[in-house]
């Protein structure tokens, strides 16, 4: 507990300035700061849990799906090939929402759109498989959203938010994750926040889950209104942090702690 | 969905040690938990694991309620003749999945 009040303390205090976003040489994926045993784990698909949601993925991918009666195989053929950096790219703006989606948005506009099926639900099964297989096809891949007159404002609006100091803990996202990564929160290490490797198999969780449901655990640690899975808010945020992690490589599925 | 993947290696010389990796979907609900309105979510567990090696038992394993969610169970066996491991997984809620993979013994 000493810990995390002295790092509360540290970061209350006026001396600790923010000392700005990380140079880009610097940038750390959370897998470089974790045990070299959860490294293993990603490492091989032999071993890796999110195998079984990439393979899932890979039979929704083929399934007719909706009144349309159609998979999403029909229109994108081959996901190996047609998907190839897409997840990379996410969130992408789309023009007739006026707004970027993230790509769980982006599989349910396609089920809306083109298959007239009922979405899937945030965090199902279902709607993570998809993803995971979606963005399986980006591993290696660097980390490239695009920013434009379009998407700026968004970007803009998700770097406010990691900026702003909120909850009763009164923390910004920036305060850990700029100024204080590598250091210890209870135990754990603070790491820089990357989304390098979503829809990620968090050890924690037993489960898969997105870079939404991750981001609502921070707000709720540091005792924040935790924002809706799907927000404007999150979503936004999400493109900040994949701006912020531009050029790194896409680990999905990555296992973390 | 109850999934399993089998890592074996292909082929392998005669009396090689080969490792073998095996991953099984499962919740592992432990039984211990209860909903928010209090009552107990039941068990739902896979109870056991067993490896056969061209009908020759090589590892059997019984898994409790602390066993992770979809379970790694990784072994090794000595490669002796080519032919087939069989995997099996049994479980609460009639829970069972086989899974079949070839081995080339040189």
């Amino acid at each position: 507990m000493s810990l995390r009040f002295a790092l509360l303390l540290a970061c209350l205090l006026p001396g600790a300035a923010s000392s700005g976003d990380i140079p880009l040489s610097e940038r750390r994926s959370g897998y470089e700061m974790m045990s070299r045993e959860t490294q293993k784990i990603q490492d091989e698909d032999a071993t890796n849990p999110g195998t079984l949601w990439v393979l899932d993925g890979e039979a929704l991918w083929a399934k007719k799906s909706g009144s349309a009666g159609k998979s999403c195989a029909d229109c994108h053929g081959d996901a190996r090939q047609s998907m190839k950096g897409v997840a990379a790219r996410y969130p992408a703006f789309d023009p007739a929402r006026g707004r970027p989606l993230n790509l769980e948005q982006r599989i349910n506009a396609c089920r809306a759109d083109h298959q007239t099926a009922p979405p899937f639900a945030y965090e199902s099964k279902e709607l993570l498989a998809l993803e995971a297989y979606v963005a399986r096809q980006s591993r290696g891949l660097p980390i490239a959203p695009r920013i434009d007159t379009k998407t700026k404002p968004f970007l803009e609006a998700g770097r406010e938010t990691f900026h702003r100091r909120q909850g009763q803990l009164n923390l910004s996202c920036s305060q850990c994750h700029d100024d204080h990564w590598g250091k210890k929160l209870a135990g754990s290490v603070i790491p820089q926040g990357h989304p390098t490797g979503y829809p990620i198999y968090r050890l924690e969780w037993q489960n898969l889950g997105s870079l939404g449901r991750r981001l609502r655990g921070c707000a709720f640690g540091i005792r924040a209104q935790v924002p809706e899975l799907g927000s404007d808010e999150l979503v936004d945020l999400e493109l900040y942090l994949m701006w912020r992690a531009r050029g790194m490589k896409i680990e999905t599925p990555g296992v973390r702690p | 969905m109850a999934r399993a993947v089998v890592t074996v290696p292909p082929r392998a010389k005669r009396g090689e040690i080969v490792e073998i990796k095996t991953l099984a979907q499962h919740t592992m609900e432990t039984g211990f938990r209860r909903t928010q309105t209090g009552d107990l979510i039941p068990r739902d567990i896979i109870r056991t694991f067993a490896c056969t090696y061209n009908g020759v038992e090589v590892c059997r394993v019984e898994l409790h309620p602390a066993i992770a969610a979809n379970p790694l169970i990784a072994f090794t066996t000595v490669a002796t003749e080519s032919g087939a491991l069989k995997f099996e997984w049994a479980g609460d809620n009639g829970y069972s999945v086989t899974e079949i993979a070839p081995i080339k013994v040189e």
